[in-house]
């Protein structure tokens, strides 16, 4: 049952085969039993619950799409009566006392709650070793990092613990994840998706997303998820397409730009081999292939490393010890009480970030920090725009490797090189995909899309007619 | 530019962390790693380019200030780590 996808699921449940409660229970046994650490919070009690609402709901007719389905929520999104501790020992006492609007649309839908799914703390990270609740393990090799920061959603999904996740990206945090466990992410334009009770990083950046087996799966997911919304300021009202309308066009004579810088140094020969094959796929089937430039993208780390921190430091100076989350033993004064209750309740990853952001924001260095960094930002989207006159679809790879080993990046600035290649997205603001495009030494390599403002549901066709000639979106590991 | 240890207890001090001895020492030594690869940023001449400071180039929503929300502090206080008389609780500020 748990090998089947969303879709296979979905169209399980309508025809009254399994019901919701028998899905629910089955998907918790193998949390359960399950060694890979990729849930914060197992929530059987309120899934239960919950598919007991979803099968009165499909008796009477009254059900949507995805009613009954079960899913993992990143732990980053506020759920009601449910610890929210994005990763983090500053929240590990936290119930969230309302619901984020993503979790809000996903109950309104029906879906079933499974649990909340472990994450680099506040999502920073790379390979979900900066979580509280320790690193979520590869299900592909369990010496092996599963990427971050939605490590825990993407281990889930692989491992077929759940038939889909939520994931937020910032940086590439659905997208490298999803490369390196295999399976299907897909992070929306910017405002797409409300950021409301989605507890903020950087907040000019963040976005929520779907992570699925394949990309019909994800187009049902975002279906659910999209749309504009009066609480997020920065939510788009424009209207939201049905994203599984355009999945079976013909995607004969679709433009594909292969931009150089996402081919230089530093991308691994397997994983290079691998989207080159997945490429020829493409022209295959009828797509032409053109090289083409993004010369700012070499900024993108740089830019990142200033503009992320700079929000973040801005965002977690809430996190204080007075209305809620984690507070020190006996404050002597309130100074003590902020000083002590913030450096012992973040982690060393989230103390760097916040000390980079305070610095670059401090007087006498905004200019040289953040505005020049805003203004680089304006050049790498410059580019896009350029390249998007002459392609549909920019292509490359997700991660210039595959999953490394657990504890083996010790480095600050070299775990941020693992982000390479997906940050220009996010800081363009421009929708993105990784999709499962083959192995390189017995790990996933993820094949990256990114197309133009509000162009998902071209993405999703793109992927999906690429997963109608490939199964490598079908490959579990051995034991799941 | 680099930072030494002075400089980064006064960061870490405007960011309200405090520091051990030793996480000041590594610290230091991480942030300047961090600032000298952020420092390419420099090399780019972006003399007169407007700063990016939304995606979408979209400006702030504005909305009727209205009440629409119901007070529901007791329900939000329930998960404050001190409080009392409906107030958050800390430590005396004034004597």
């Amino acid at each position: 049952m748990h090998t089947k996808t969303l879709t296979q699921l979905v169209d399980g449940l309508a025809k009254k085969e399994f019901s919701s409660t028998e899905i629910t229970q089955h998907f918790i046994n193998r949390i359960k039993s399950s060694k890979l650490n990729a849930f914060i919070t197992v929530t059987e009690d309120l899934a239960l619950e919950q598919a007991r609402v979803a099968d009165d709901r499909i008796a009477n007719n009254d059900n949507g799409v995805l009613t009954g389905v079960p899913y993992a929520h990143k732990d980053i999104f506020c759920t009601k009566g449910v610890k929210t501790s994005a990763g983090s020992k500053m929240l590990d006492n936290f119930i969230a006392p309302y619901d984020s609007t993503v979790s809000h649309k996903l109950n309104t839908a029906g879906t079933v709650m499974l649990g909340k799914s472990n994450m680099d703390e506040f999502a920073m990270g790379s390979s979900n070793e900066n979580s509280y609740y320790g690193s979520v393990k590869n299900p592909w090799n369990l010496n092996k990092i599963p990427g971050g920061s939605s490590g825990g959603s993407a281990a889930s999904v692989a491992a077929r613990l759940s038939p889909f996740a939520t994931g937020t990206d910032t940086g590439g945090s659905i997208r490298q994840p999803s490369s390196l466990c295999g399976i299907t992410g897909l992070k929306p334009t910017y405002g797409r998706v409300s950021r409301y009770g989605m507890i903020a990083y950087a907040s000019s950046l963040d976005q929520a997303g779907p992570m699925t087996q394949t990309a019909e799966d994800a187009a049902l997911v975002l279906n659910v998820m999209a749309g504009f919304d009066s609480k997020d300021s920065t939510s788009s009202d424009k209207n939201v397409e049905d994203y599984t309308a355009k999945l079976e066009d013909s995607i004969k004579g679709l433009k594909i730009g292969l931009p150089k810088e996402f081919f230089s140094e530093g991308l691994d020969d397997g994983v290079a081999e691998n989207i080159m094959h997945a490429i020829k796929e493409f022209e295959s089937m009828g797509a032409s292939v053109k090289e083409i430039s993004l010369p700012n993208s070499s900024y993108a780390i740089p830019t990142y490393y200033i503009v992320a921190p700079c929000e973040c430091s801005s965002n977690l100076s809430r996190m204080d010890g007075v209305r809620y989350g984690y507070r020190c033993e006996d404050p002597k004064d309130l100074e003590d009480l902020y000083l002590r209750s913030r450096s012992e309740g973040f982690g060393k990853e989230v103390q760097r970030r916040i000390m980079i952001g305070a610095y670059a924001l401090s007087a006498g260095y905004y200019d040289a920090y953040y505005l020049k960094a805003q203004k680089v930002r304006h050049l790498i989207s410059d580019d896009f725009k350029r390249a998007f006159k002459d392609v549909d679809v920019v292509m490359g790879p997700v991660s210039p490797t595959t999953a490394f080993d657990l504890g083996s990046v010790k480095d600050p600035v070299s775990m941020y090189l693992a982000d390479i290649y997906t940050l220009s997205a996010n800081l363009a603001g421009l929708p993105g995909m990784s999709i499962p495009a083959g192995f390189s030494n017995n790990l996933p390599v993820g094949l990256q899309l990114i197309g133009n403002y509000w162009s998902e549901s071209i993405l999703l066709n793109i992927a999906h007619k690429f997963q109608q000639q490939t199964d490598w979106h079908n490959k579990a590991p051995k034991e799941y | 530019m680099s930072l030494n240890e002075e400089k980064v207890s006064q960061i870490a001090y405007l960011a309200r962390l405090k520091l051990s001895d030793e996480e000041l020492e590594i610290n230091t030594n991480e942030l300047n790693n961090i600032l000298q690869l952020v420092e390419q940023l420099q090399e780019i001449e972006a003399e007169g380019v407007e700063p990016m400071a939304h995606p979408l180039h979209m400006s702030q929503r504005l909305r009727v200030d209205e009440v629409k929300e119901k007070d529901d502090s007791n329900n939000f206080q329930s998960i404050a780590p001190k409080t009392g008389n409906g107030h958050y609780l800390v430590p005396t500020v004034i004597d």
